[in-house]
């Protein structure tokens, strides 16, 4: 969420005097606007704190993802299993924070998918214009046309559930709109005094694309990086909650929720699918945050 | 205008329908398995009638061949037929497009019943408490999973609370008058309804605050109000009409949103509309029924975007198009 864009320039206007002798690049400015935003800061704890958990998921329960225990099955918590068990007798917590390492590697993976393939086709797309850009985004308007969940479902359908098969569909059918943003970009940077110079210098064309244009369209795909991620959670989530993605005994925040399909369990079993359930959304709120905080720390024409 | 809804309506539609066709084909072709391994399995089963089926649904000839087959029955409304319901396909859809009209419609107007007055008080009550309230909710709004939202309502209202039904559109096995029967369905459609419509008004909200902001810093805004103009006037009448603008487009956006985001819905709420009908057709590998709902729902979506692109140019006078 925005800050009030007032009090931001006050403080600026404040600290720009006072260290006048500092040069602000503008990664420098973009840092600066960000420790101003709260939720912002709200937002990067939570996730560090998510990835800590998925990271350290083996050593910081005493037991494993996969350890069943039939003589202690849907247990409610205690102080041996802090978020009791399912109906294997697996303790909810340690499947919890494996199941972040599955489902935020899934969100990360797809979405580098989706910013490969929408900033080679936006590229070439933007830089080359006329019949060729016509063809990329054409298919793109193709790929905008299609109903995003039904075919993400079918498509799961057809190659198989599997962990990879998620990622590679996300990735195939998220490219366009992140195709569309890096063309346009790429569209008003040729047009710049500093992409003549580069042409006048006769630098190669995948040079120019690689060296020159693409690194100026970053700060738009950092931001729609960022969402992507918390778009492909929650897929995957919804995915595997229809039992359409990420196949059992894995453990994915999705496929746990799955369990709250049964009325008993909705009803008497809240630790099986409350924290799953809150895992996700509170993923998901924090990148939206992060995401739309590095949106107004990047925005260049935010002048100070 | 006429030249610019013609070239839409005649060369940009059909051409996002075929490329839309071409990629679907392509997707199903790819499924592994044969298609008549089930009429194979099944007992008393002759070569001679296995071949007869291959042959009537043409499954032996060329990749091409089969598309423009495909094609050629779709264009006459004819979708095939649904291995699993032994019927045709637009007929299982048919009876299925009530449901998830009444679900997404109603979403929809939830949404912009909602959003639209929320996203105006928050955009002229900048920085206030209720705006900071307001902007909190609809960040809740986006950032939930929609599937577990809807177990919550179901959990906090339908089995703690039970004030409503936790599923399907009828009370099975009761017989109502007329208007009992309406109420009934109005029971059963309020939580899905809520659910479906969440996001999208968090997402209306967003945009018409944005928009609405935008607006109100113009300088005809500023004339209105130096003009003596009463600040009810200048939001509803000045700022509004013209904040709207890109809400009209949204619209075209979330109708096909609602109706995709509608599979999870009604899955959850057992709601039997179009959504569940696609779950049941993936769980029987049903990929005539599959291929007819994804074509079905892209058609929607190229029209919903096509009418909203035709609205934009009624009611946006700036927009010129050559």
């Amino acid at each position: 969420m925005a800050k009030p864009d007032h009090k931001q320039q006050q403080v600026y206007t404040g600290s720009a005097a006072d260290v006048s002798e500092e040069i602000l690049t503008p990664g420098k400015i973009a840092w600066r606007r960000l420790k101003k935003n709260k939720l912002a800061i709200i937002g990067f704890i939570i996730l560090a704190l998510l990835i800590f958990g998925a990271v350290f998921s083996p050593y910081l329960t005493p037991y494993e993802w996969n350890e069943t225990n039939v003589l202690n099955t849907n247990a409610p918590p205690d102080s041996e299993h802090l978020l009791g068990t399912d109906s294997m007798g697996r303790d909810t917590l340690t499947r919890l924070l494996y199941g972040g390492r599955i489902s935020l590697t899934v969100g990360l993976v797809a979405t580098s998918l989706i910013i490969f393939i929408g900033t080679i086709a936006g590229g070439i797309a933007g830089y080359y214009g006329g019949k060729i850009d016509n063809i990329i985004m054409r298919i793109a308007d193709v790929f905008m046309s299609m109903p995003f969940l039904p075919l993400a479902i079918t498509m799961v359908a057809i190659f198989g559930a599997s962990i990879y098969n998620i990622m590679m569909v996300i990735g195939i059918l998220g490219w366009p709109s992140l195709a569309r943003l890096v063309r346009g970009e790429i569209l008003s940077l040729k047009e710049q005094e500093f992409m003549e110079a580069a042409r006048a210098l006769g630098i190669k064309d995948r040079n120019q694309i690689i060296r020159h244009l693409l690194p100026n369209t970053m700060a738009p795909i950092i931001v729609n990086g960022t969402l992507g991620i918390a778009t492909a959670i929650l897929l995957e989530a919804a995915l595997s909650f229809l039992g359409m993605g990420v196949n059992p005994p894995t453990p994915t925040w999705g496929n746990m929720l799955n369990a709250a399909q049964h009325m008993y369990v909705l009803q008497h079993r809240w630790w099986l699918w409350i924290p799953p359930g809150l895992a996700i959304f509170v993923a998901v709120m924090s990148l939206n945050l992060v995401g739309d905080a590095l949106r107004d720390a990047l925005d260049p024409r935010l002048k100070e | 205008m006429g030249k610019f809804i013609a070239r839409r309506l005649l060369l940009q539609f059909p051409i996002l329908l075929l490329g839309v066709s071409i990629l679907l084909f392509t997707i199903f072709q790819m499924a592994p398995g044969d298609p008549l391994a089930q009429f194979i399995s099944q007992p008393g089963m002759t070569v001679e009638q296995v071949e007869r089926i291959a042959e009537s649904y043409g499954v032996h000839r060329h990749p091409v061949q089969q598309y423009f087959d495909w094609v050629g029955s779709i264009i006459q409304g004819d979708l095939g037929v649904s291995f699993e319901y032994r019927i045709p396909v637009s007929e299982a859809i048919g009876y299925r497009l009530f449901p998830t009209f009444l679900l997404s419609f109603s979403a929809l107007i939830l949404s912009l019943v909602v959003a639209i007055p929320a996203g105006i008080v928050s955009a002229t009550k900048q920085y206030s408490k209720l705006d900071y309230s307001l902007t909190t909710f609809a960040f809740f709004g986006i950032s939930i999973p929609n599937f577990f939202f809807a177990l919550l309502l179901i959990f906090l209202i339908a089995l703690r609370l039970g004030l409503l039904p936790i599923s399907g559109m009828t009370t099975a096995g009761v017989e109502y008058t007329p208007f009992w029967q309406a109420i009934d369905i109005l029971r059963h459609l309020i939580l899905p309804m809520i659910v479906l419509g969440l996001s999208s008004t968090a997402t209306f909200m967003r945009y018409t605050r944005s928009s609405m902001l935008e607006v109100i810093r113009q300088d005809y805004i500023r004339t209105a109000r130096a003009k003596g103009l009463k600040e009810r006037v200048v939001i509803y009448k000045h700022a509004l009409r013209n904040a709207m603008i890109p809400i009209i487009t949204l619209m075209g956006f979330q109708l096909p949103v609602l109706f995709s985001g509608a599979v999870i819905t009604e899955q959850v709420f057992g709601w039997p509309g179009m959504g569940s009908l696609m779950i049941d057709a993936v769980y029987a590998r049903d990929y005539n029924l599959l291929m007819g709902i994804n074509m079905f729902l892209a058609f929607l979506i190229i029209l919903g975007n096509l009418l909203a692109d035709i609205a934009y140019a009624f009611v946006d006078p700036r927009i010129r198009y050559d």
